[in-house]
């Protein structure tokens, strides 16, 4: 069922404490910045999140992240420059995370999305990242085990969406949003357009609209 | 591979080390032309400076485009539109979107032909070191190293050969995390070109030392390449 919800405060009303999240955007091209406030003030605590990065500077996930509102981040690559809230919480024993290579991470997200119960993958065979986990050889290669990352919800941005939820990005900002709107139970996108139905040429749709939920126009 | 007229005496092609825009331009001089081709961030992205436009590369860029172009500036600076390093960058004509999973698709299924990437540590057998030092107090973060190791048909490193106390980042065994297991195919170093892989470290060229001299570092054992690798 599509809703096109006025304010960002109600789209994201129904995250609960404890809820997986997943949360477009690499760095801050693609992060839905406007739902990641209003999931901060809707109060949801204990959450697990995933994302590519731990947040950056004072915006965002890192804001979330400083609240104490993450107990657990997925994601392949925390440490930055001004990964500083993420970096005090981790050296403090408050945030678990599990570290994740980049691909494995949008395969494992992709998976869940596609209905595959796991995938054996090269990539990290042989490192401590693959650790405790099942390795075969195949096709003459180490493979490594992966399972998919599901979701509550996910939260992410495009570019525009039409009255049927069918959605274009813009470019590199697209990123995690059409893998992460497939693999959640409940898909929120915030947007910078609405348009009307027919309007958006049907060969140029990247996320179909089936899996998309909440949509909120953001100015 | 690239062929150059050096005799196998003529091992020594530059009479001191080679500096970090000049070890690029040899990187970008040796990538065949028509390659897809990933750099990583630091050092690597140098190589991209000097990229001739007769070579017909295309930049890969894990971020989820194909067809990447120099960074940004002024006003062509564009928050949507950025590279792995999350520096602004432009498109070039022909330049492809695409989400993560088909991004990351494209390494692991071997699409790519040549990463480009930095190292603490290469071993005999082309094992890479490159993204945790595994001090008890580093915060790990792996992004898409692994990927890429693991992924591109080639995979180069660009470091210096020495770390600041003098010791050889080429070794017999990493002693730092892996990153992949015998993925590394050639490394650009400020003092010699070294090709790793299963008949153990061979010398392309060397930069300001002999074969003699490199080899007082590097505690593998070094043979020279053969002229046809030159």
């Amino acid at each position: 069922m599509l809703n096109f919800i006025d304010t960002v405060g109600e789209a994201v009303a129904g995250i609960k404490d404890g809820s997986t999240v997943m949360i477009g955007g690499f760095g801050n091209a693609g992060q839905p910045f406007e739902l990641i406030d209003a999931l901060m003030d809707c109060g949801a605590r204990e959450l697990t999140v995933v994302n590519n990065n731990a947040g950056q500077g004072d915006q965002g996930l890192a804001l979330l992240i400083k609240e104490g509102r993450v107990k657990k981040m997925i994601c392949s690559f925390p440490r930055q420059s001004d990964s500083w809230h993420f970096d005090a919480k981790f050296r403090a024993g408050e945030i678990e995370l599990e570290l994740v290579p980049q691909g494995n991470l949008a395969e494992r997200i992709r998976a869940a999305g596609a209905g595959i119960g796991g995938f054996f993958t090269p990539t990290g065979y042989g490192t401590m990242l693959a650790e405790g986990k099942e390795t075969r050889i195949l096709d003459g290669r180490g493979q490594v085990f992966e399972t998919p990352i599901h979701a509550d919800v996910a939260l992410i941005k495009a570019l525009k969406a039409d009255g049927k939820g069918n959605l274009v990005y813009r470019k590199t900002a697209r990123n995690f949003g059409p893998i992460m709107a497939a693999a959640a139970k409940h898909t929120v996108v915030q947007v910078s357009e609405i348009v009307p139905t027919g309007d958006l040429d049907p060969e140029i749709i990247v996320t179909p609209g089936i899996y998309v939920n909440s949509i909120v126009k953001v100015a | 591979m690239s062929v150059q007229s050096n005799s196998r005496a003529g091992i020594q092609t530059s009479d001191k080390p080679l500096g970090r825009d000049d070890l690029a331009r040899l990187v970008a001089k040796d990538i065949k032309p028509g390659s897809f081709v990933n750099l990583g961030i630091g050092q690597p992205t140098l190589v991209s400076n000097y990229l001739q436009p007769e070579q017909n590369i295309t930049l890969h860029t894990e971020n989820g485009m194909l067809g990447m172009g120099p960074e940004a500036t002024g006003d062509q600076i564009d928050g949507d539109l950025i590279n792995a390093g999350k520096i602004p960058v432009t498109e070039l004509p022909g330049a492809s979107y695409f989400h993560h999973a088909d991004s990351f698709a494209i390494m692991r299924g071997g699409h790519l032909d040549i990463c480009v990437l930095g190292a603490f540590q290469v071993s005999a057998t082309g094992d890479l070191a490159n993204w945790h030092t595994g001090a008890p107090d580093a915060i790990p973060a792996v992004g898409g190293a692994m990927d890429l190791a693991t992924g591109a048909k080639d995979v180069f490193v660009m470091m210096t050969l020495l770390t600041r106390d003098g010791a050889s980042k080429i070794v017999e065994a990493c002693t730092y995390p892996l990153t992949g297991i015998g993925c590394v195919t050639r490394v650009y170093t400020d003092k010699a070109v070294f090709l790793t892989g299963p008949d153990g470290v061979q010398v392309r060229e060397t930069f300001g030392c002999t074969l003699e001299e490199l080899q007082a570092l590097v505690p593998v054992p070094l043979t020279a390449a053969p002229a046809v690798e030159r």
